[in-house]
C-alpha cells in the first residue's frame, strides 16, 4: 500500500509524459551534448519550436559525495570538495576548511599571510571560473572566438595555480588550519605580471561580446528572472545579483580578509533589456571579474608590502594532527563563483569522522528554476538562458 | 551593504524563540539544542510548513531565502532529523529548525513530515533529494520522484543502515 503511495509521483510524471497531445513533442536534450554543459539530460515536452514544458534529470555524474565524507575523515574530505564545482576548487576547499576551522575553534588565529594567500588563489579560480562561464556561453550562443580567448586566458591562471599546488585544477591547496605550502617564490611577480597583462584583454573581451548585437539580440529580454522567483528558487550568486538583489556573502559574512578588501558587488541593471535577463546573468560576470581583479591587485600589494614570506613562516604550523571537533551542527557558507555553496556538518564526539557531512551547491538551486525560465520560449533561446545559468554538473549531482 | 530593516527591533535566537512560542503556543517547539556555535529549534513535525510560512511572511523575519534542507540519520537511535537552513535576505539573519521524526527502519514505512516546497519552491528538489538518499517521505510534495539515483534504485543509500545491493539489473554488482 505505502509503497504505491510513494511511486505515485513517478507513475505521474510517467503519464504525463505518455499523454502529451498529438501535436506536441517530446525530446531529449543531452546528457552527451555541450550545449547542456555537462550530462545533464532535459527532458522537453514541446510544440513545434516552442517548449512547453522541461524536466531536468539529474544524477549522471552523482559520485556520492556525502556518503565519502561519512566515511573518511575532515582532512581527506578536502580532496572531494574539489571536485565539486571542479572549475573553482579553490573556492570550494575554502568553503569546508573555513566550517572545520569555525568548529575547531581556530579561525581567528590563522596567520594573515595565509588568509591573503587563500583569498588570492580563491580570486584568480574565481576568474578562471567565470571565463568559462563566458566563453562556453559565446559557444552556446554561436560566437566561437571568445571561447578560444577565454580558454588561452584561464590556462595562464591554471599554470599559475599547478605552480603553487602542483595540480591543473583539483588543487588540494588550501587544508585545516593553513595551507599545503606557502605560495612559491616569485608567485606574486607573475600574478601581477598577467593582471597587466589580462587587463586589456578583458577590454577586447567586452567590445568582443558585451556590445555585440548579435549577442544582445539573442540574450536581451530572453530568460526574465525577477528577484522574488530568483530568491523563492534558492538561486544565489551572480544569478541573484542580476535580478537585482546586492547579495554577496563575502560582504553579508565578511569571511576570511574581504572585510579589509575593497570591491563593488555588480548587480544587474537592465541595461539592454528587462532586468534579469539573460545578458544581465552574463554582464554581472564580466563585472565581477573586474573585481577579482581588483582583489587581487590589493591582495598582491599586502601581500609584498604587510606580510612579506619570512624564512621561518610554516604554513602547516596550524594544522592539526587529527581533527577533534567536538559534537555540533554547523552549517558554513561561502560565496562561490555559482554562488552560495554550504556545508553542513553533523559532527560527533571522539572521531574526526563527520556523523553527516551536506553539500549545498550553488548549481543545484540555480538549475532547478529553469523549469520556470523554460516554459513557453523557444528551443534556441533555452540553450540560452542554460547557458546564463552558468552551472556545473559535479556540483549539481555532488 | 544596505539595510532593508525597517524594524528597531533586531531580531535574534531568542526572539524568534519568543515569538514562534507566543504565536503557535508553547509546545511548537519540542526542544532546542544550544550546543555548538548556531543553535537549533526543534519543531513539531505536523506543523512545520505553517511556522515556515510564517516566519516567511512576518515583517519581523522575513526568512525569504531556504539556503539548505538536508535529513541526518540518527542510528543507533531509531530517528532522523530533517535539518532546515533559512536565511532573511533583508535582514541578514540566519536560522536552524529541526524536525526529529521517530521511524523504523522498514522501506515500507518511510518516516513523513508535511512538505515545504509551497513556502519555497527551493525545498521541491531538496526534499526530493533527501526522500531519495535518506527516505524521507513529504507529504504534499508536488513531485516527489528520485533525483540523483535512477527511479528503479532500492533503498536508500545515505542510511547508515544502507546495504549495496548485490546486483542491478542483472550485473553483479560486488
Amino acid at each position: 500500500m505505502s509503497q504505491e503511495l510513494y511511486r505515485e509521483a513517478l507513475v505521474a510524471y510517467q503519464k504525463k509524459i505518455s499523454d502529451i497531445g498529438s501535436q506536441e513533442m517530446v525530446i531529449n536534450m543531452g546528457p552527451q551534448h555541450p550545449s547542456t554543459h555537462g550530462v545533464l539530460r532535459l527532458e522537453l515536452i514541446t510544440d513545434g519550436e516552442i517548449v512547453k514544458d522541461v524536466i531536468p534529470h539529474l544524477g549522471y555524474l552523482h559520485r556520492c559525495f556525502d556518503k565519502h565524507a561519512e566515511a573518511v575523515n575532515y582532512t581527506k574530505t578536502i580532496p572531494f570538495t574539489d571536485r565539486l564545482d571542479y572549475l573553482a576548487s579553490m573556492n570550494n576547499s575554502h568553503a569546508y576548511v573555513m566550517g572545520v576551522e569555525r568548529m575547531l575553534g581556530i579561525d581567528t588565529k590563522i596567520p594573515k599571510r595565509i588568509e591573503y594567500i587563500r583569498v588570492l588563489v580563491c580570486e584568480l579560480n574565481r576568474i578562471a571560473s567565470h571565463l568559462i562561464a563566458i566563453g562556453t556561453y559565446g559557444i552556446d550562443i554561436g560566437a566561437f572566438t571568445p571561447f578560444m580567448w577565454c580558454f588561452r586566458d584561464r590556462e595562464h591562471i591554471m599554470n599559475m595555480l599547478e605552480w603553487a599546488s602542483g595540480s591543473r585544477m583539483l588543487y588540494n591547496y588550501i587544508w585545516i588550519g593553513g595551507l599545503f605550502y606557502d605560495i612559491p617564490v616569485g608567485f606574486e611577480e607573475r600574478c601581477f605580471e598577467f593582471i597587466q597583462y589580462f587587463k586589456p584583454k578583458l577590454v577586447e573581451l567586452d567590445e568582443l561580446l558585451t556590445q555585440n548585437q548579435i549577442f544582445i539580440s539573442r540574450t536581451a529580454n530572453i530568460g526574465i528572472l525577477p528577484a522574488d522567483v530568483a530568491i523563492n528558487y534558492g538561486c544565489s550568486g551572480p544569478m541573484l545579483r542580476a535580478s537585482g538583489i546586492k547579495w554577496d556573502l563575502r560582504r553579508v559574512d565578511g569571511y576570511s580578509v574581504y572585510p579589509e578588501l575593497e570591491f563593488e558587488i555588480p548587480i544587474g541593471k537592465g541595461e539592454m533589456g528587462a532586468l534579469g535577463d539573460c545578458w544581465d546573468r552574463y554582464k554581472v560576470r564580466v563585472d565581477e571579474i573586474k573585481e577579482s581583479v581588483s582583489i587581487i591587485e590589493q591582495c598582491i600589494a599586502r601581500l609584498q608590502k604587510d606580510f612579506p614570506r619570512t624564512p621561518d613562516f610554516d604554513p602547516r604550523a596550524l594544522v592539526p594532527k587529527k581533527v577533534n571537533v567536538k559534537a555540533q551542527d554547523y552549517y558554513v557558507r561561502a560565496e562561490n563563483p555559482k554562488g552560495e555553496l554550504g556545508f553542513y556538518f553533523a559532527a560527533q564526539d571522539k572521531t574526526d569522522i563527520a556523523k553527516r557531512v551536506k553539500a549545498r551547491g550553488p548549481s543545484f538551486n540555480n538549475l532547478s528554476v529553469l523549469s520556470v525560465l523554460g516554459k513557453g520560449v523557444l528551443i534556441a533561446d533555452l540553450i540560452a538562458i542554460l547557458g546564463s545559468l552558468d552551472i556545473v554538473l559535479g556540483e549539481v549531482d555532488r | 551593504m544596505e539595510n532593508y530593516s525597517t524594524s528597531p527591533i533586531k531580531m535574534n535566537f531568542e526572539n524568534i524563540k519568543k515569538m514562534l512560542a507566543g504565536v503557535f503556543g508553547n509546545d511548537i517547539i519540542v526542544k532546542e539544542q544550544t550546543t555548538g556555535l548556531q543553535p537549533a529549534l526543534y519543531i513539531a513535525a505536523d506543523r512545520i510548513k505553517e511556522v515556515c510560512l510564517w516566519l516567511r511572511d512576518s515583517p519581523e523575519t522575513y526568512f525569504d531565502f531556504l539556503s539548505n534542507l538536508t535529513a541526518v540519520d540518527n542510528l543507533p537511535e531509531n530517528s532522523f532529523t530533517v535539518v532546515y537552513h533559512l536565511c532573511s535576505i533583508p535582514y541578514q539573519l540566519q536560522l536552524t529548525l529541526k524536525v526529529e521524526l521517530i521511524a523504523d527502519r522498514s522501506l515500507d514505512n518511510l518516516p513523513a513530515l508535511p512538505s515545504v516546497s509551497a513556502v519555497w519552491r527551493t525545498a521541491e528538489w531538496h526534499e526530493r533529494e533527501a526522500y531519495d538518499l535518506m527516505g524521507i517521505f513529504f507529504t504534499e510534495h508536488p513531485d516527489l520522484r528520485r533525483i540523483l539515483l535512477p527511479d528503479d534504485w532500492e533503498g536508500f543509500p545515505l542510511r547508515k543502515d544502507y546495504q549495496d545491493a548485490d546486483q542491478y539489473h542483472g550485473i553483479n554488482i560486488k
